[in-house]
């Protein structure tokens, strides 16, 4: 049985941060959970979904951010208990809906989990969630440790009944994907009926039609919400103090920032005299509380990750009441104190309170440092990310970067969000030129495609994966296909969600809980589009290339579906389908023509050069079996058996 | 053959190594190990490039005392257990200090860099004087080639878990091994996990 279900109270278990979301949940009694995956956020939906059946939830990867939060606000329209989660990334996506939902209010506890990435560890930007709470007007959660993670999701649930509006909850890469000891608490049995009201008066928030008009009764109505939360988190357990009554430093923080600046003191062992302002509740700020803790130093820093949200909101309340608590100075990222990219860590925060306080910290002894730093620099060879030992889109981008040099146009390729990003990187040939949003290529080339009354001569062409063909990138292709652009669209189809861990999509017969559902058939959606369709495996390179450049040659919106299973997904792993092997009689290496090819150019991690002896090998603990190097190589030294 | 009490609170560990090497799956099963003894323990992982040839590293802070920052500060490791060589480099830069016990599995994988010519992979007697310039204590394991002989490489993971509490200064050892273990697997895999766990503690054992 999973532990998110295990039914003892009390018990103290391992679990992730988006465990701990799950189980917090599940306490609440969630009945309905949608999202759509992205790091860090993925396991949320995917755990939930995981349980379904055992606690009679209803769980789905929906096709987008926008049209998860749609439906998670049916099933608190008909008084049940709903969460959706997603990426920051995608909480843009969703916005336009957000803006609306939030306006309009809901009916049963309704929460929003959004996941940040500072650092962009698994993203492509530093985007931010938190103003999106400010910007709609509802209240904002952020958990600073594990066991709050679960407690406040909890908690969010019924804020949210309370006040009968969305809840956010934000949480960061290292809340998310860390592990802690959580305290588990009772699973709820509540079992509701679900009935959508609508035949209420037009201002009746529970049986009325839920609609944001009248706007400014309806506005004004959030509003005087926010004006409750505010005295709710007055007295919120989530906000805490650690320190002296009489600081000399006074640091505001929230989330994981919190672990980090704990940490910091400890390591400068400054709790005397560096008090430590913990803030679980950071959208609206409870103005009485921040008052006490500011009133008792006349020095503030904020610790917090990507934009100053949290310092911003702070010096207003401090202006506001600047006669009360006195003149303050505030450090913090506005005036360089803490940087303003990246992500936090304990050395960060430690390195800024020792520069405030004055005081003398060597994390590292500077020689062992040097030493180090040294060693590693020149002993550590840098890794560079790369697709799988037999990943599909290793081939192919060999075949559309050989098809784009063979037309001889200076075509080039617009991606969007998925493994195949990595294309920009030498992995893929460098063959990304842009990188944008999910389903970004397939617009920007629409738009390319209409430049050539301009003189534009080189073919446009995108990739996209197949969860994102349905997520987003059907509008831009058909907007495409309407407005006549000339252009080549390769679907990279690898039968799921592979980046994320392979999320089901509607593609697939499959859905998140596990049960039967239609599979909507990419081929043929684009042939009823109006595009030409090619389907090609492209393990058979020869072929992919030559309809490749075929396709280039054509006018109007082509589209190949280069169809072949991600190397990690189940079906395949642990199953090679053939058996390499280089014959270093044949292997030219460096010697002749070939200048290691497989090795130097090609790259998979599943070919080795052996400096020694002069020849390209195969590493059997790594190849994948795909077989594909055995068609790269002109000297047809690397021999492939099928496994029977 | 654990101890009694932490002889360090927190005490840092770190397992380092390449994506797809099972890295993840590694520090949970050692910091179950410790929940199990009623430690408190914070693991902090990276792992959006997990499966695509980057460096992944976890780090695992054990306490009695609560949580701590899923991110070890800097130069504060105890314990390093790198599934690849030069990934036990790496990580000295930010983490390292002279007292911290290095685990290295022998078996190298090869950045693309490395393959593709760009880069040069130094050879196992540069490492091991890069790491003993580093670190009082370095140990080296042939865990992947032992666990190829017992008949799966990613039973190399759990060589290295059984080399960790050989050494002896870990409150841990085969029988919390085995109680993770029995919730996670079948009957029938416990066995041969029981015995790389084994092989890897002895192989310590004889040299701590
Ligand atoms: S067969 Fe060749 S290309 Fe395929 S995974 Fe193995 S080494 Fe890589
Ligand atoms: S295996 Fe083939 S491509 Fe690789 S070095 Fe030898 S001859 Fe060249």
């Amino acid at each position: 049985m999973s532990k998110l279900i295990d039914p003892r109270e009390g018990v103290r278990v391992l679990l992730m941060g988006n465990e701990a979301i799950v189980r917090g949940a599940l306490e609440a009694g969630v009945n309905v959970a949608a999202g759509y995956p992205g790091t860090p956020s993925s396991e949320i939906v995917q755990n939930l979904a995981d349980v379904a059946g055992e606690r009679n939830l209803y769980v789905e990867w929906s096709v987008n951010e926008k049209v998860a939060m749609e439906v998670a606000a049916a099933a608190s329209f008909a008084k049940l208990r709903s969460l959706c989660a997603m990426k920051q990334n995608g909480v843009n996506v969703a916005s336009d809906f957000l803006l609306h939902l939030t306006a309009a209010g809901t009916r049963g506890g309704m929460v929003l989990v959004a996941c940040d990435d500072p650092g962009a560890l698994s993203s492509v930007n530093e985007g931010e969630s938190r103003h999106f709470a400010r910007m709609v007007e509802v209240p904002l959660l952020e958990p600073g440790d594990f066991q709050e993670a679960k407690d406040m999701t909890k908690w969010a649930f019924e804020l949210s009944e309370e006040i009968r509006n969305l809840v956010v909850l934000r949480s960061v890469t290292r809340m998310s994907h860390a592990s802690g000891n959580v305290t588990l608490g009772r699973l709820s049995d509540a079992q509701p009926k679900a009935e959508f009201k609508y035949d209420g008066f037009i201002l009746d928030p529970l049986e009325g039609p839920v609609v944001s008009a009248p706007v400014p009764y309806k506005h004004t109505l959030q509003q005087e919400k926010l004006k409750r939360v505010r005295e709710i988190f007055e007295g919120s357990p989530f906000n805490t103090y650690a320190g002296p009554e009489k600081p000399d430093l006074l640091v505001v923080t929230s989330s994981a920032c919190t672990l980090y600046s704990r940490e910091a003191i400890h390591v400068l062992g400054v709790k005397d005299r560096v008090g430590l302002l913990k803030l679980g509740t950071t959208w609206p700020l409870p103005p009485e509380l921040l008052k006490r803790h500011l009133a008792s130093t006349d020095r503030v820093l904020i610790v917090e990750e990507v934009i100053p949200f949290l310092e911003e909101n702070v010096k207003i309340l401090a202006a506001e009441t600047a006669l009360e608590i006195g003149a303050k100075t505030f450090f913090g990222k506005n005036d360089g104190t803490l940087p303003s990219i990246g992500e936090l860590n304990p050395d960060l925060v430690a390195a800024a309170i020792a520069k405030i306080l004055g005081i003398d910290h060597v994390a590292m002894p500077p020689d062992y440092e040097k030493k180090a730093t040294l060693m590693s620099f020149a002993k550590a060879p840098n890794r560079e990310l790369t697709f799988c030992p037999g990943c599909p889109h290793r081939a192919s981008f060999w075949a559309i970067h050989h098809a784009l040099l063979m037309d001889n146009r200076l075509g080039f390729v617009c991606g969007d969000i998925g493994c195949y990003s990595m294309a920009a990187l030498p992995c893929g040939f460098s063959t990304l030129k842009t990188l944008h949003a999910m389903g970004s290529g397939a617009g920007v080339a629409s738009g390319f495609g209409q430049l050539h009354r301009f003189g534009m001569e080189q073919p446009a062409m995108t990739v996209c994966g197949d969860s994102t063909f349905f997520a987003s990138v059907m509008p831009a292709l058909v907007n495409a296909i309407h407005h006549r652009a000339d252009l080549t669209v390769v679907v990279l189809d690898n039968s799921g969600t592979a980046m994320t861990g392979f999320q089901p999509h509607p593609g697939l017969k499959v859905n998140a809980m596990g049960g039967d559902v239609p599979a909507l058939d990419i081929a043929r959606i684009c042939a009823a589009m109006g595009a030409k369709v090619e389907v090609r495996d492209p393990f058979q390179l020869e072929e992919a290339r030559g309809t490749l450049i075929g396709l280039l040659e054509e006018k109007g919106v082509k589209v190949l579906i280069m169809r072949q299973m991600c190397a990690l997904s189940p079906e395949k792993r642990a199953k090679k389908k053939y058996e390499v092997q280089v014959d270093e009689a044949l292997c030219l290496g460096e010697t002749c023509g070939c200048n290691r090819l497989c090795t130097r150019v090609f790259r998979c991690p599943g070919l080795v050069w052996d400096k020694e002896r002069k020849k390209a090998r195969v590493d059997e603990v790594l190849c994948a079996g795909c077989g594909v190097c055995a068609l790269i190589c002109p000297a047809e030294a690397i021999r492939k058996e099928e496994v029977a | 053959m654990g101890t009694q009490t932490l002889s360090k609170d927190p005490f840092n560990i770190i397992i380092t190594g390449v994506g797809g090497q099972g890295n993840v799956l590694a520090s949970r099963v050692l910091a179950n190990m410790l929940v199990h003894r009623g430690y408190d323990v914070t693991i902090g992982e990276t792992f959006g490039a997990s499966q695509r040839g980057g460096s992944v590293m976890s780090h695992i802070r054990v306490s009695a005392r609560g949580a701590w920052s899923p991110q070890i500060p800097k130069g504060k490791a105890d314990m390093v257990v790198s599934l690849e060589p030069v990934e036990a480099i790496r990580v000295m830069k930010d983490y390292g200090n002279e007292e911290v016990r290095i685990l290295v599995n022998d078996r190298p994988i090869y950045p693309v860099g490395v393959i593709a010519g760009e880069l040069n992979y130094p050879a196992r007697d540069e490492i091991e004087g890069a790491l003993k310039d580093l670190s009082k204590h370095v140990w080296f394991i042939d865990a992947t080639e032992e666990a190829i002989r017992l008949g799966n490489p990613i039973l190399g993971n759990v060589i290295m878990i059984g080399a960790a509490c050989g050494l002896g200064i870990l409150p841990v050892g085969r029988a919390e091994f085995a109680e993770v273990m029995k919730g996670s697997l079948a009957a029938d895999k416990l066995e041969i996990n029981l015995t790389a766990f084994d092989l890897g503690a002895a192989k310590l054992a004889a040299t701590a």
